[in-house]
């Protein structure tokens, strides 16, 4: 941070492109229990307090519900059911006639329940996430303060959080959420993904953005991650002119996308739902380079039949008609557990039964899938790749090829996403088709850094020369055996390492639609051999920063307004 | 006070939709219905949440209990739920 409180300046990780200027929002964090509450005397009067309050948290969940999206409003409705519960009530009571006060006792009774529901581990887990939302409301009504979360956003605001729950993200709109400030998170956080789906600029590790004042007017850059804080008449200018020049930067076509000379590189849209399906094929893109399948099987009691899994692809397929749809089979594990195919907790869950670790143990799972993908195949005829997650070592890329081909799906390729892969790329590539990168994964596998922890953001920087050389090592053995390899981690959505990349020898960029454009002018800016010039300096790098900083200096200026 | 035992038919056990429907019903009854696993304490048949703690799965026994005016009728009610594969419904 600097400059004074009335002019500020803070630096974060641009994680979403764009600028935008407006009020400040902060999604208030939850009180705690005060360690000093006043014990209850009178715990029949208390017990009507805490009731009328949870019956007010009831009611407001469930107008939020009645506004919410599809997605969100289950959450929501049974947040609200949570609060009403009598079991709740009933143990909320117990601690009041014990002699705690209000707010200790709704934070005990919660407790308790949510021991026995992780006892249970699974799905029943993740409910403790509900309701322990449902403690931070009713215990901040208690405490006389707003409900923590995001308000209702009445005129356009920028939103600054410390992190956001998907919870909380699920509700926003453009409409009314101009940007997104977050203090944690990191560039593969829920939140940066949800901001680039959406297209709302957003930064995160903005660390001290919280103390600024509710109400204050923010300037806020999502591409190089700065934020000014009641930005002057001629910062704002600036910034408008950013913008002006970015969307004049973006005009340039819609065309397939290619380097300066030529080049070919398959600009593909990354896509989880067949909603996503039916809204990326009406944009300029050149097909699917990933088709996330897991929303059909998560949240499920029991598993897709193979005909609701067909009816799914078929309708996919049939949006994309002659462009490509590379579809990752179900990529789930101790993380994204399955209800029906659930191996159990696991102390590491990123370095577990996931991917085509659970598919070669659940064979079912898999079969049934693959079953549906071929039909899907023959009803439409679509080009159909098919490919599977976190593949290791030869025997998965065989084991998994000869089941693809012996259904007649036409091409088999695997996901180059742990190291291992990478660095023998060559011999998992003698049998398949294609590979693509899965940078998310890769680099954190390749810097041991969970991408989860947004404290480690400064390890999981995509321009990381050591990832680069990761990356390039894949792409060798790729060019050895004639290969093709794509990238659909967020790297490839990066207008500046979707350079480094066609220049490390990647033949396709996927990523969220919104992206497409920005990468699409950078590609067209340069010749190949200046992208092979600037990855062999981004290699050079010392470090992340580094990496960018020779990049952008080798670039065609207009690249430095694409972010 | 009337009770029941009963094993568990829903093949996912009493979970989520199963348990939301066996909730509804036994608030449905007006009456402070109980249910406990074999040698666990009874907890609200009326609380979701305690329900779902129970954890019951497919093929076990629970004990249901009421007590008022129509516990025998309701418990039995109560009793063809649980007997039903809820989940495949």
């Amino acid at each position: 941070m600097t400059g004074d409180v009335l002019h500020t300046t803070f630096h974060g990780i641009g994680v979403s492109a764009g600028t935008a200027v407006g009020p400040l929002v902060i999604v208030t964090p939850a009180p705690k229990a005060p360690t000093d509450e006043a014990p209850t005397t009178d715990a029949a009067a208390a017990a009507d307090v805490v009731r009328g309050v949870l019956e007010d948290v009831a009611v407001g969940l469930e107008a939020r519900a009645a506004k919410a999206s599809d997605h969100a409003r289950p959450i929501l409705e049974a947040g609200a059911m949570m609060a009403r519960d009598p079991g709740l009530a009933m143990g909320i009571e117990n601690q009041l006639k014990a002699g705690k006060g209000p707010t200790t006792a709704v934070t005990a009774a919660v407790e308790e329940i949510c021991v026995m529901f992780e006892a249970l581990g699974g799905y029943m887990a993740e409910r403790v996430t509900d309701l322990r939302d449902v403690r931070d409301r009713a215990v901040a009504r208690l405490l006389g303060k707003p409900e923590p979360g995001v308000p209702t956003l009445t005129v356009p605001s920028i939103l600054a959080a410390h992190d956001l729950a998907p919870a909380e993200t699920a509700t926003l709109t453009t409409e009314t959420c101009l940007g997104i400030i977050t203090e944690a998170g990191g560039p593969t956080s829920h939140t940066a993904i949800l901001a680039s789906q959406l297209g709302i600029p957003a930064v995160v590790q903005a660390v001290g953005i919280m103390a600024v004042p509710v109400g204050t007017r923010v300037a806020i850059d999502g591409g190089v991650g700065e934020i000014t804080v009641n930005p002057t008449a001629e910062e704002s200018a600036m910034l408008e002119e950013r913008k002006r020049r970015r969307a004049a930067a973006l005009a340039g076509g819609t065309g397939n996308g290619a380097t300066k000379d030529g080049y070919p590189v398959a600009l593909l849209a990354n896509i989880g739902t067949a909603d996503d399906a039916r809204k990326a094929a009406k944009q300029p893109v050149e097909g699917v380079g990933l088709f996330r399948t897991e929303f059909l099987f998560l949240d499920r009691d029991t598993m897709p039949t193979v005909e609701e899994q067909t009816a799914t692809y078929t309708e996919v397929f049939e949006a994309f008609g002659t462009r490509r749809i590379v579809v990752r089979t179900l990529d789930a594990g101790a993380d994204k557990p399955l209800k029906f195919a659930d191996l159990g907790p696991e102390e590491n869950p990123a370095l577990g039964r996931r991917g085509i670790r659970l598919g070669m143990i659940r064979t079912d799972v898999m079969d049934a899938q693959l079953e549906a993908l071929a039909a899907a195949y023959k009803a439409t005829g679509a080009d159909v790749r098919v490919m599977a997650p976190m593949i290791a070592t030869q025997a998965e890329a065989t084991w998994f090829a000869e089941k693809v081909r012996a259904l007649g799906l036409p091409k088999v390729g695997v996901m180059i996403e742990v190291p291992a892969a990478a660095i023998r790329s060559r011999g998992i590539l003698y049998h398949v088709d294609f590979a693509s990168l899965g940078t998310n994964d890769l680099q954190q596998y390749t810097m041991a850094a969970d991408r989860m922890q947004g404290e480690l953001a400064d390890l999981l920087n995509p321009w990381e020369p050591a990832l680069l050389d990761v990356v390039a090592l894949a792409c060798e053995g790729g060019q050895a055996m004639g290969k093709p390899i794509g990238v659909c981690g967020e790297a490839g959505g990066d207008p500046g390492l979707a350079l480094v990349l066609a220049g490390l020898g990647v033949s396709s960029l996927s990523m969220a639609p919104g992206k497409v454009p920005a990468v699409r002018t950078a590609l067209g800016l340069h010749t190949l051999t200046q992208c092979q010039q600037m990855a062999a300096a981004a290699r050079a790098a010392t470090d992340a920063a580094g990496a960018k900083a020779a990049v952008l200096k080798m670039a065609d200026p207009v690249l430095a307004d694409l972010f | 006070m009337a009770t029941r035992q009963v094993s568990i038919a829903s093949s996912v056990g009493l979970h989520a939709r199963p348990a939301s429907l066996f909730v509804q019903a036994a608030t449905a009854t007006g009456l402070p219905v109980t249910i406990a696993k074999e040698g666990g304490n009874p907890v609200d048949a009326r609380s979701i949440l305690m329900v779902m703690a129970l954890g019951a799965k497919n093929g076990e026994t629970v004990t249901l209990s009421a007590d008022g005016e129509g516990a025998d009728e309701a418990l039995d009610t109560l009793v063809a739920l649980l007997s039903r594969d809820l989940d495949a419904e």
